[in-house]
C-alpha cells in the first residue's frame, strides 16, 4: 500500500539515480523539510547541489530548469501551489514551449513543471486552483496529470521522452490516497496508457465519464451511487496525458458522454475533450457531451463555501442523472 | 539618471583590421536593413544597433567558442560580432533559403551553435542563469545582453539574485542607451544599474568610453574572475543609440540625436587612420551590399530547412 505521494517521491528517487542529468528545483525541496507536500523528501540528502531549494522566483525558477535544459541536461521544476505557475506563464509559454520550434529545427527542453492542484483543503482562493486550462493551446507544451492508475516513473521518462517542456499536475488530495486501488465495486485496467475503470462483468454502460487525476476519487463515490441507488451503470476513463487530448479508448458504443473537469467553468480542459471526441462520436450521440466543472466563481477559504464551488461527488451524481433523464 | 558618454576623442588604441571589419560590417549590414525597410521589402520590424556595434566586438575577443550568449531583440550586431554570417542572418531576416532558422524567428529569435535571442525583454536571463549554472566550473560562462529598459522587468532582479547566491559564470552586458523604445531612462528607471547590482553583491563596472582596445584591457581581467571565481558580473555600457528604435519612429528632439552622433564611434575610426578605415568600409560596404543582392535572389525559406 502506497500513497500517491510516496510513490511519487520514490519515482524521484529513481529517475535521480538512474539518470545523472536530472536537476530538481522548487521552493523549500530540500530536506529536513521536503518539499511543501514531502514529495521530494529525500533527494538533496541523496543527490546534493542537483536538488536545490530556490528562492521565491517562480519565473526565474521555470527558466532556470529551462536553461539546465537547453544546456543538455533534464530539469524538474517544483511549483510550490499550482495557483503560482501564474508567475511563470512567460518562461513556461513564450521561451520554453516556443524554444521547441522557433528556431526553426527542432530543439529538445526536456523540462518537467510540477504543479500541486486542488482544493477541498480550505486553502482558499489562491492555493486550492486548477490551472490546466490556461495552458492549453499552447504550440509546443504537453499537459499531463497523476492519477492514481499510472506509475509515476513511466510518466516522467514520458515526458522527458518527449523533448519538450510538460506540466505535470498533482492533486493535493490525491497525495494523501493510494496508488492503485478503486472502489472495491470496480476494477481498472490500462488501455493505450488511459485507465479505463469499469464494473466487472457489467455490459454497455449507461454511461462513459471522463476525468483527470484529481477528480477520481470523487468520481468513483459518484459511480458507485449512481449504481447502488440510481441503477445506472458508468464506466470512467482516466488519461494521464491531458493535453493534447488523447484517443480515448471505447468510446465508439457509448450511450452518453460526460466530462468532469475541476477547472472553473469557462474555456476548459473539459470542452477541449468534447470538441476532439464530436467528430468521432457525431451521428452516434443521442444527447450533447455533459460537462461538468467547478463554478465560475473565486474558491472560498470556508469548507461549506468551498464545497459548493468545486465538482463534488454529489454534484457528479446529479449531472448525470439528469443528463440520463 | 542621465547618460552621457564619453566626450568624442580620437581612440588611444588603435583596432586591428578583425576588429575593424566587424565593426564596419554591422554597421553596413544595419544600415542596408533600414534601406530594405524603405524599399518596402523587409516585413515585420526590425531593431538595429547604430552606434553601439563596439560592446559586442570588444566583446567578442573576450568570448570564448564554449560560452553561451544571450541576446535581445537588438541582436544583430551581437550576432555578427560572434558569427560573421551576414548570408545566415539576412536570409533569416528576409525569410529566404539559407535562414539561421528557417525563417521562423526572424530578427528577434536565433538559436545558432551556442548563440541564442529572444523577444521578451528580461526573459533570457534567468534561462541564462540555468545554462551558467551548467557552466560553472567548466570555465566557460553565459554572457546576456540587456538594456536599459530591461530593468524594468522582475525577471532581472529573480534572476540576479540566484546568479548571486549561487556563484554562477554570469556575465550580463548593460547597453545603456539612456531610452527604452521612446521613454528617456529618467522617466523609466529610479536610482542606478551600479546600485541594483551592490543590492545583489554582483560586480559592476561601468563603461564610458568607446575605444574597443581600452574597454578589453579593462575588461579582461574581470571576465577571467566570472569565469574562474565563478561569480556573476554586471558590466554597464553608457552608449548612444544612432537610429530609432525600430525604424522610423525616432521621437527625440534634434539636439538629442545629434549628441548621440556625435558619440559614434565611425569618423573617429577614420580620422585616426583615415586610409586603412576607408579601404576596409569600402570593403565591407560592398560585401555587404553582394550579400543583400544574393540573399534577395534566393527562393524563399522552406520549415525544416534551417541552415
Amino acid at each position: 500500500m502506497t500513497r500517491v505521494s510516496e510513490h511519487l517521491n520514490q519515482a524521484l528517487h529513481d529517475l535521480m539515480e538512474s539518470d545523472p542529468s536530472v536537476h530538481l528545483l522548487g521552493e523549500d525541496v530540500s530536506d529536513p523539510y521536503g518539499g511543501a507536500f514531502k514529495v521530494t523528501r529525500g533527494l538533496s540528502s541523496r543527490f546534493g547541489s542537483r536538488v536545490r531549494s530556490t528562492p521565491l522566483s517562480e519565473g526565474a525558477i521555470a527558466g532556470v530548469g529551462a536553461g539546465l535544459a537547453l544546456a543538455g541536461d533534464k530539469a524538474i521544476v517544483e511549483i510550490m501551489f499550482a495557483d503560482f505557475v501564474a508567475l511563470a506563464f512567460d518562461q513556461i509559454t513564450n521561451f520554453a514551449a516556443k524554444s521547441t520550434s522557433m528556431y526553426g529545427r527542432p530543439v529538445p527542453v526536456p523540462l518537467v513543471v510540477r504543479c500541486p492542484t486542488g482544493g477541498n483543503r480550505g486553502y482558499g482562493p489562491t492555493h486550492s486552483q486548477n490551472p490546466q486550462k490556461h495552458f492549453i493551446g499552447v504550440p509546443g507544451l504537453s499537459l499531463f496529470e497523476m492519477t492514481p492508475f499510472h506509475d509515476a516513473g513511466e510518466l516522467f521518462a514520458r515526458m522527458f521522452g518527449l523533448g519538450r517542456p510538460c506540466l505535470f499536475f498533482e492533486d493535493k488530495v490525491l497525495y494523501t490516497r493510494q496508488m492503485y486501488r478503486t472502489d472495491d465495486l470496480f476494477r481498472f485496467e490500462l488501455v493505450d496508457d488511459v485507465a479505463r475503470v469499469h464494473l466487472d462483468g457489467a455490459g454497455r454502460p449507461d454511461c462513459t465519464l471522463v476525468t483527470h487525476g484529481g477528480l477520481v476519487h470523487r468520481t468513483l463515490d459518484a459511480m458507485r451511487a449512481l449504481l447502488l441507488e440510481d441503477e445506472l451503470v458508468c464506466e470512467l476513463l482516466v488519461p494521464a496525458q491531458l493535453y493534447p487530448v488523447p484517443r480515448l479508448p471505447g468510446l465508439e458504443d457509448a450511450a452518453h458522454v460526460c466530462v468532469v473537469d475541476d477547472g472553473a467553468e469557462g474555456g476548459t480542459w473539459a470542452a477541449e475533450v468534447a470538441t476532439a471526441l464530436y467528430p468521432r462520436l457525431w451521428g452516434r450521440l443521442r444527447r450533447p457531451i455533459t460537462l461538468i466543472n467547478s463554478a465560475d466563481g473565486v474558491i472560498p477559504a470556508a469548507p461549506h463555501l468551498e464545497r459548493e464551488v468545486l465538482v463534488q461527488a454529489d454534484s457528479i451524481r446529479a449531472a448525470v442523472r439528469e443528463a440520463l433523464s | 539618471m542621465i547618460v552621457t558618454a564619453a566626450p568624442s576623442r580620437s581612440p588611444r588604441h588603435a583596432l586591428n583590421d578583425a576588429d575593424l571589419r566587424s565593426l564596419l560590417l554591422i554597421r553596413h549590414f544595419e544600415r542596408a536593413l533600414l534601406g530594405l525597410f524603405e524599399q518596402g521589402v523587409l516585413s515585420g520590424t526590425t531593431h538595429t544597433c547604430l552606434g553601439q556595434e563596439y560592446i559586442p566586438v570588444t566583446l567578442s575577443a573576450l568570448l570564448r567558442d564554449d560560452d553561451f550568449v544571450f541576446s535581445n531583440h537588438r541582436g544583430h550586431g551581437h550576432f555578427l560580432a560572434r558569427h560573421p554570417d551576414p548570408h545566415g542572418l539576412l536570409a533569416e531576416i528576409m525569410g529566404r533559403e539559407g535562414a539561421l532558422c528557417g525563417g521562423v524567428g526572424g530578427s528577434q529569435h536565433i538559436y545558432h551553435r551556442r548563440f541564442l535571442s529572444t523577444g521578451v525583454q528580461g526573459e533570457s536571463l534567468p534561462v541564462a542563469t540555468g545554462v551558467a549554472l551548467k557552466l560553472a566550473g567548466t570555465g566557460a560562462l553565459a554572457c546576456a545582453y540587456i538594456g536599459d529598459g530591461t530593468w524594468g522587468e522582475g525577471a532581472v532582479y529573480e534572476a540576479l539574485n540566484m546568479a548571486s547566491l549561487w556563484r554562477v559564470p554570469l556575465l550580463v552586458v548593460v547597453e545603456h542607451n539612456g531610452i527604452a523604445q521612446s521613454t528617456p531612462t529618467s522617466a523609466q528607471m529610479a536610482g542606478t544599474i551600479a546600485a541594483r547590482a551592490a543590492a545583489f553583491g554582483v560586480r559592476h563596472h561601468h563603461v564610458g568610453s568607446t575605444d574597443v582596445g581600452e574597454i578589453r584591457q579593462a575588461l579582461a581581467p574581470l571576465v577571467d574572475a566570472v569565469r574562474a571565481e565563478p561569480s556573476p558580473l554586471v558590466v554597464e555600457f553608457a552608449t548612444h543609440r544612432l537610429g530609432p528604435h525600430s525604424k522610423g519612429d525616432d521621437t527625440r528632439p534634434p539636439e538629442e540625436i545629434r549628441r548621440a552622433a556625435e558619440s559614434d564611434w565611425y569618423d573617429r575610426y577614420a580620422e585616426a587612420d583615415p586610409e586603412r578605415f576607408a579601404r576596409i568600409d569600402r570593403e565591407q560596404r560592398e560585401l555587404v551590399e553582394r550579400v543583400v543582392a544574393e540573399v534577395s535572389a534566393r527562393p524563399h525559406a522552406r520549415p525544416g530547412g534551417a541552415a
